[in-house]
């Protein structure tokens, strides 16, 4: 018998590998959680890590009050099955309690806000490694971070000052204060994901599968009619219309933009991946679009 | 699909992000928005043609000084294979970083600029990639549209090169003169020199034969977690969870645990997927033994009679990554395989010159980016083996206590007699 791995296993392995390193050195581990796809491959794996005990760890979802309705049901679903403890930073009540202000425009994306409320749950938690779903392939900035990422006691990235990261011997070593992000999907790239998505025939939420919505088109991209986006008054070029689209990231649903599809099912996402043209990021992000280095930035500030 | 990955070096201008961008472009990775992003960029700062290059320089430091500063992982696949690189700089002050990338790697694929030849880095890389273990050294002799695509200049360089590597450990070296700026022999065979008879560099890339680079021979299981649920409907389970290092490990087997020194045999392995009937490197598994033996994190699986070494005095092969010089006397953390201790230099024993790839026994210290030999005396035995027999089981870290900095990749030798 051939001892060979396939790309996917090989992922799957390293990941179960770095998950099991952190629950082995660190007291008090926390996964991200966004309901996103990544989010959910890596709980996925996580799960996988800790068989047959269940994942010994908190979920934590940073909720910006603008969600996608599908992705917090499928949330609450994810945690129910898997029996973990799910904990959820609000950024609307550090919006009232006054820590945060809002910029006063209508449907202000909250991308940035929330930073404030990831670090405040996360020092509350006093969690020391959290789990990411970052993966290299998606930014230029994401692609030198470390699988093991040291955050000083303000939760900021010093990309100038990264340890080297040898062999799979991580170095978890931390003062107080301190913790780590943790990526354990630094590897993948989007078609791993949907690949693995299929192969595991995971479910993710309902909004990355084509479906009918009403959107409109703002600075070329494809955003959703809802509470807090809408075409606004006098521009023409902003109208609502009937779309059969796809999600290819879930995000604030300000700043995440749909694209036509009609890709109901993982096999037909990888098809789509595979020609597609334009980045993950680049088509669906309105947050990334702001510089070059956007994620640098936000990254720097303590951001995901 | 088989994952290759693989380090890229060479020195500042010999091309190495012209030709990642290069390989991404054609490979059809690189987004349109991502290209526009760049076409904007290389229009801005006034370059003549789109400097592929900036594809790949990740940070805002990175744009403004034209400089690669960290390594960058970057990703792309054909159909037949998926390819992870370690793009790692060239500037001199930058070694630990060729470490760093060499130390997950597969393949080395060095750059040589066609109008200046090797250089001291060339060297430096190549000894790196050598010590580093790395079984395949790819050299791209770069820039051959500047040299009129010659013929004898390509195979001065090659010549001159494998006398160099000669007196290292590569077991498989291959020459390719490219052009990284115009595609020459990047994906394709080169119209301009129909006197290469060998493979486009891509078409090297996914052929090369790794499959036999992994030790499946030596058992090693270093424990990872050991995993006991606190529930009653796995009551009496206790499973201890790793990534395989070397070696089968088959279900019957019977197996000794170290320190420990007893023998049991294996009950069940379970992978991601389900049960298996065997485990190879690097599968992550969870094993059942027979016998309640105690056995914990840092402990090691092996056969009864293929132990590894056993000790707490090591020679090894250092690379010094910090500021400060490594002496002897000082002590530091050293994580190896799964387990922590902390570690002595007992004594410098050389270092080594890169380029004349002489011993230095009068060296006192190391410095940031040095390569030398120590001895060491650790609070607790390693199980170990040589790191050119077993990367998993020859492989270390040493980590300053006081900042907790990484500052030493190691490698393992011969026991200290």
């Amino acid at each position: 018998m051939a001892h060979r791995l396939s790309h996917l296993d090989t992922l799957a392995s390293e990941a179960i590998h770095i998950i099991r390193e952190v629950v082995a050195e660190f007291e008090r581990p926390a996964l991200l959680f966004s309901g996103g796809k990544d989010s959910a491959v890596l709980l996925h794996l996580a799960a996988k890590a800790c068989w047959p005990q269940r994942v010994p760890f908190p979920v934590v979802h940073v909720d910006t009050g603008h969600n996608f309705p599908e992705v917090l049901e499928y949330r609450d679903q994810q945690v129910a099955k898997l029996g973990v403890r799910l904990v959820v930073g609000s950024v609307q009540e550090d919006i009232d309690a006054g820590s945060i202000v809002e910029q006063p425009v209508p449907g202000a994306t909250r991308n940035r806000l929330q930073t404030y409320t990831l670090l405040r749950v996360l020092e509350e938690g006093r969690y020391d490694a959290v789990f990411g779903g970052g993966r290299r392939d998606e930014e230029k900035a994401r692609a030198k971070e470390r699988v093991f990422s040291l955050r000083d006691e303000f939760g900021q990235w010093d990309p100038r000052a990264q340890r080297p990261e040898l062999w799979n011997l991580y170095n978890t070593r931390r003062q107080p204060g301190e913790h780590f992000r943790v990526f354990p999907l630094s590897n993948w790239t989007e078609l791993d994901i949907w690949q693995y998505v299929e192969e595991q025939d995971l479910e993710l939420p309902q909004i990355y599968f084509a479906h009918r919505r009403t959107v409109f088109r703002r600075s070329g991209m494809l955003l959703a009619v809802g509470p807090w986006t809408k075409p606004r008054d006098g521009v023409a070029s902003e109208h609502a219309f009937e779309a059969t689209v796809r999600y290819r990231t879930v995000g604030d649903m300000t700043c995440t933009a749909a694209v036509e599809s009609a890709a109901k099912t993982p096999a037909e996402i990888i098809v789509e991946t595979s020609v597609t043209k334009v980045s993950e990021r680049g088509a669906t992000r309105a947050d990334d679009r702001f510089s070059e280095a956007a994620m640098e930035d936000r990254k720097r500030e303590g951001y995901f | 699909m088989e994952l290759l990955r693989f380090a890229t070096g060479g020195s500042v201008d010999d091309g190495k992000s012209t030709l990642i961008g290069r390989l991404l472009y054609d490979t059809k990775q690189i987004f349109e928005d991502q290209l526009e992003a760049v076409q904007r960029t290389s229009l801005s700062r006034g370059d003549e043609y789109v400097n592929l290059a900036l594809l790949t320089d990740g940070l805002r430091a990175e744009r403004e000084q034209g400089i690669t500063i960290d390594v960058a992982y970057r990703y792309f696949s054909t159909p037949n294979r998926r390819f992870i690189i370690a793009d790692t700089p060239g500037h001199t002050q930058h070694t630990r970083n060729m470490v760093t990338g060499c130390s997950t790697s597969d393949l080395v694929l060095l750059l040589i600029d066609a109008r200046t030849g090797p250089t001291e880095q060339t060297r430096r890389h190549a000894m790196i990639a050598s010590l580093l273990g790395i079984r395949h050294l790819v050299l791209c002799v770069n820039k051959m549209d500047l040299v009129g695509y010659s013929k004898a200049r390509f195979e001065e360089i090659r010549d001159e090169f494998t006398g160099f590597s000669e007196r290292l450990q590569v077991y498989d070296l291959t020459c390719i003169p490219i052009s990284a700026l115009t595609g020459d022999n990047v994906v394709d065979r080169s119209p301009e020199m129909p006197w290469y008879g060998g493979p486009a560099l891509l078409d090297h890339l996914e052929r090369v034969h790794i499959a036999s680079d992994r030790n499946l021979i030596d058992l090693r299981f270093p424990i990872q977690l050991v995993i006991r649920p606190i529930s009653s409907e796995h009551h009496d389970f206790r499973g201890y969870a790793g990534m395989v290092a070397s070696g089968v490990l088959e279900v019957g087997d019977e197996v000794v645990a170290l320190p420990s020194g007893f023998s049991t045999h294996v009950v069940s392995i379970d992978g991601p997927d389900g049960p298996l009937q065997e485990a190879f490197p690097p599968q992550s598994v969870v094993v059942r033994l027979a016998d309640d033996i105690d056995i914990s994190r840092g402990d090691m699986l092996c056969r009864p009679n293929n132990r590894p070494n056993l000790g707490q005095d090591v020679s090894a092969m250092v690379c010094w990554m910090a500021e400060r010089p490594l002496r002897a006397g000082a002590t530091f953390a050293i994580k190896h395989t799964t387990r922590w201790a902390r570690a002595l230099v007992r004594s410098l024993q050389y270092k080594l010159d890169v380029n004349a790839l002489h011993h230095d026994s009068r060296a006192s210290e190391l410095e940031l980016n040095d390569i030398g030999r120590i001895h060491l005396r650790t609070t607790a035995p390693l199980f170990y083996d040589e790191y050119r027999d077993n990367r998993e089981t020859g492989s270390f870290v040493l980590v300053d206590e006081q900042t907790n900095a990484t500052v030493a990749a190691g490698m393992l030798r011969h026991p200290v007699g």
